[in-house]
């Protein structure tokens, strides 16, 4: 990829004439002005071809293998992707994550523009930015954290025998309603998600109410003296604006949900049984627990190709959007 | 803003005292608005709940937590459980560790961002849209497909369990994205600085270190936060590259701790509040920096 890009060229867009081998004194000025740059690329290029280029092609290369990590791999053509789809853990791994993302980008965006309009157009106004922007920092706290740490914080919080959370119960005499929250099949995945909105709701908020303030507040009053209620000013007039980092946030927190590895390792490690298993976290028991090395690069493979082609197809819609803007 | 909102406030009810101090006029809904504050204030309560009790625990002694639970206040503050963790799992030289890899990896994504950056933004060498789309493909790839060839080859080249190749990884992941990030700003970068420096005979390493450096030193202190802290939170490459007790960093040694039979509530709030300090005061200190940087961006 990266020797087609230095040789390739098609991609520069900018209106600089094409430069023949033996180009006239004027066009000369132009191509002296953007060689020696190259070099400044080197360090970047040399780097990224040995620590993503090469392993990135070894995995997949791998993937076709069956390898425990010592010795030689063996081919074996596609024989660890026709297992993958008889797996019944890595479709669970991707039910899970399907649930993940939305706690983690779904809910999180919806709560984030409901909560950035209430303090950015009503508590920063009604009762001072102060206000607003100390109730932000508060639900922004969960994301300055190491997702090691709130994993800790919550897997204390929620174990059966010494946790907050069941010893608050238990004193409000409601025994009843303390379980097991990550260590039973059918609560674990429901208590990850919940930790997951509170971990990533501070991030949308933040965003929304920092793309808010872009809102010609002239705009706003255009609408209150046509009588629009507060929610059809928020809807049509915010929400449309704002886009851009709805965009952006909903793309980045997918992305993320898909990556999600840390908060699995610490909160359940995939269990119980196989609970909460995730992509992230199979490839990682199969690389270092079960030696199938093979296996396990098939399933960051797809993982892989996955997030490619989401990643080109937001790219995408985005691009549309700001077409449309534009236009 | 504020005196838009205030010449449209219409003051149909003189609100709070704090209101009538600045002499401005609010708009507010009587009991609408108490509602919404009051929901909103739990809300944040809530949020920041969990980590008030890990707090509160972590003072306690363990006789204290057994009489009173979690939510007592403690009798008495006990530090003994927070010094017996730091000395057990030799704490500070976990945050030694965070704190070379993070700064490292800050400033070295920054050079490697600033390089690439350089030449693609205003060098505008071929192929960039090919280099930007791979730089952006490079910092979303899951770790998890890079991550067995890196372990494979950097034990044949006995940089595994060692702090260097987690800082070379996270150096070429992290500054991918600053690449992508600070390109966008040079490419709008003026070019009368530029070309009054080229009249001048600067070479092209003089312009990008006495012109482009010091000129977009906003954006490049922003992403150096950026990068220390994202490094700090870590947490997947360093639970595979960092396996010996003296390597580790903070949130891997906590990460690993999680499950071992010697944890108990106390400790397990201590250990919590050892991982949460060092991240709320970054937030604090870097926040200010971060602010400048957003409006300096914003600015331009």
């Amino acid at each position: 990829m990266t020797a087609t890009a230095v040789g390739g060229g098609t991609g520069d867009t900018r209106a600089l004439p094409p430069t023949p081998p033996g180009p006239p004194a004027p066009t000369r000025r132009r191509s002296a002005r953007r060689r020696g740059y190259l070099v400044f690329l080197l360090p970047g290029i040399l780097l990224s071809v040995g620590v993503i280029v090469v392993p990135l092609v070894m995995t997949v290369g791998v993937s076709f293998t069956r390898w425990t990590g010592i010795g030689r791999p063996q081919w074996i053509g596609l024989r660890n992707y026709s297992r993958l789809v008889r797996d019944e853990n890595f479709w669970a791994s991707f039910e899970h994550i399907a649930l993940l993302i939305l706690a983690m980008a779904v809910l999180p965006t919806l709560i984030g523009l409901v909560l950035a309009a209430v303090l950015f157009d009503y508590v920063a106004k009604v009762v001072g930015p102060r206000t607003a922007s100390l109730l932000r920092a508060g639900l922004y706290l969960p994301q300055v954290l190491p997702v090691a740490v709130s994993g800790i914080v919550w897997g204390w919080i929620l174990h059966p025998s010494y946790g907050a959370l069941n010893s608050i119960l238990d004193r409000l005499h409601l025994r009843a309603l303390a379980v097991n929250w990550l260590g039973d099949p059918k609560y674990a995945l429901y208590s990850v998600m919940a930790i997951m909105v509170w971990v990533q709701v501070g991030y949308p908020v933040v965003m929304f109410m920092s793309g808010l303030s872009r809102v010609d507040p002239e705009l706003y009053e255009a609408a209150d003296l046509d009588g629009a209620s507060w929610w059809q000013r928020f809807s049509r007039i915010a929400v449309h604006l704002i886009r851009p980092e709805i965009y952006v946030v909903l793309v980045t927190t997918t992305i993320a949900g898909l990556k999600i590895f840390g908060q699995i390792f610490v909160l359940t490690r995939g269990g119980p049984g196989n609970a909460t298993l995730v992509p992230s976290y199979f490839a990682y028991k199969n690389y270092f627990e079960k030696a199938a090395v093979g296996y396990g690069s098939a399933i960051s493979t797809v993982l892989t190709l996955i997030i490619v082609l989401l990643t080109v197809v937001f790219l995408r819609i985005q691009a549309r959007g700001q077409r449309m803007d534009g236009s | 803003m504020a005196t838009a909102e205030a010449t449209r406030a219409t003051g149909r009810h003189p609100a709070a005292p704090g209101a009538k101090a600045t002499g401005r006029r609010r708009q507010g809904r009587g009991p609408a608005r108490h509602v919404v504050l009051a929901g909103l204030v739990v809300l944040v309560l809530l949020t920041v709940a969990p980590l008030l009790v890990v707090a509160l625990n972590a003072v306690k002694s363990p006789a204290d937590y057994a009489a009173h639970g979690p939510l007592g206040m403690p009798h008495s503050v006990y530090l003994r459980g927070i010094a017996d963790f730091w000395n057990r799992v030799d704490f500070g030289r976990k945050l030694l560790n965070s704190f070379l890899v993070s700064a490292a990896v800050a400033v070295g994504g920054v050079i490697l961002s600033v390089l690439n950056a350089y030449a693609l933004g205003i060098g505008r060498v071929r192929g960039r849209t090919w280099f930007l789309v791979f730089f952006l493909v490079a910092n979303l790839l899951p770790q998890e497909v890079l991550v067995y060839p890196l372990y494979y080859v950097s034990k044949s080249l006995h940089l595994y369990d060692t702090l260097t190749i987690v800082i070379i990884i996270f150096i070429v992941i992290q500054g991918s994205f600053g690449t992508y990030l600070l390109t966008s700003v040079y490419a709008s970068f003026p070019g009368e600085l530029l070309d009054a420096a080229e009249v001048d005979g600067a070479g092209r390493f003089r312009v990008l270190w006495r012109i482009v450096v010091p000129v977009s030193r906003p954006t490049l202190s922003v992403l150096l936060t950026f990068f220390f802290v994202w490094t700090w939170n870590e947490f997947f490459l360093p639970l595979v590259f960092l396996i010996s007790s003296d390597q580790q960093t903070v949130p891997v040694a906590l990460g690993v701790l999680q499950g071992e039979r010697m944890m108990d509530a106390t400790t397990t709030s201590a250990s919590a509040l050892l991982g949460i300090v060092p991240a709320v005061l970054f937030f604090l200190i870097f926040q200010r920096t971060l602010t400048r940087g957003v409006m300096a961006g914003s600015v331009k």
